[in-house]
């Protein structure tokens, strides 16, 4: 038996650590990573709560979380490869213009 | 068990990404012991395998190297590091000390049956469902739309030009 809070304070952890990475790295991909590892944090707290609740549609709503979260890196790559190619760089410092 | 693997992700400069599936592998261990089979083998197949696939050969694709410091990302460790300590540490206290108000969760309790989650997803969540897989349609052409070469549209024209 493994009380819930702790589930709950190991993805309050994954999503902090996202958080820390998407403020403090400044390649894109890792900034991508770091997105990446808060929605796993969210849905490990979504399992927890399932668990908890013996609710089953929590374990849905990750099922939905991880659909997106595929999508959303299916696009993010495309554009990052765009980006580089107008601009072969990878640094977000200097990608501040839409406009070339 | 996922918290010293976290600390990997944020120490590595880009061949972070390998730390990144050792995050989600141990999270598909996490979701195991949650009892939740069908989502720890979504986690590996989905995560571990399909987006990480895609992260990894992006950084060969554009030769990524290690990161520069920059002032901005100065900044940003000096304020992020002690704001996010200070929130987490919070957090963890707040939820700590309420824990004896919330019930363990027993481990290895498989409730949570592929065919459960199947029913409740084709009954329920159908129409969730259906529209997550237009999203996902979107998504594939919205990434070969920007990720095509922008010489591929502009051919019929250049050939004009020839």
């Amino acid at each position: 038996m493994v009380p819930l809070s702790y589930y709950l304070v190991l993805s309050g952890i994954l999503f902090g650590c996202g958080v820390l990475g998407f403020l403090i790295k400044r390649n894109i991909i890792t900034i991508f990573m770091s997105i990446e590892l808060m929605l796993n944090g969210v849905n490990l707290s979504f399992v927890a709560f399932a668990a908890h609740w013996h609710a089953l549609s929590g374990q849905v709503f990750v099922f939905f979380v991880m659909v997106v979260a595929a999508a959303e890196a299916a696009v993010g790559l495309a554009i990052i490869i765009a980006v580089y190619r107008t601009r072969e760089t990878l640094n977000v410092d200097q990608v501040n213009l839409l406009k070339l | 068990m996922a918290g010293a693997v976290n600390l990997l992700v944020q120490s590595h400069p880009i061949n972070s990404a390998l730390s990144l599936v050792a995050v989600m592998a141990s999270l598909a261990a996490e979701y195991l012991l949650l009892g939740a089979e069908f989502v720890a083998a979504v986690q590996v197949i989905v995560y571990a395998g399909a987006i990480m696939v895609l992260f990894v050969i992006t950084i060969m694709l554009l030769n990524a190297g290690a990161e520069e410091r920059t002032k901005g990302s100065r900044i940003a460790t000096l304020l992020g590091v002690p704001g996010v300590t200070i929130g987490a540490v919070l957090v963890a206290w707040t939820l700590l000390g309420r824990s004896s108000t919330t019930h363990s969760v027993s481990i290895g309790a498989l409730w949570g049956a592929p065919k459960d989650i199947a029913r409740l997803l084709f009954h329920e969540f159908l129409l969730p469902f259906e529209v997550t897989s237009v999203l996902i349609l979107i998504a594939i052409m919205g990434a070969v739309v920007l990720a095509s070469r922008p010489e591929a549209g502009a051919r019929g024209t250049r050939k004009d030009e020839g």
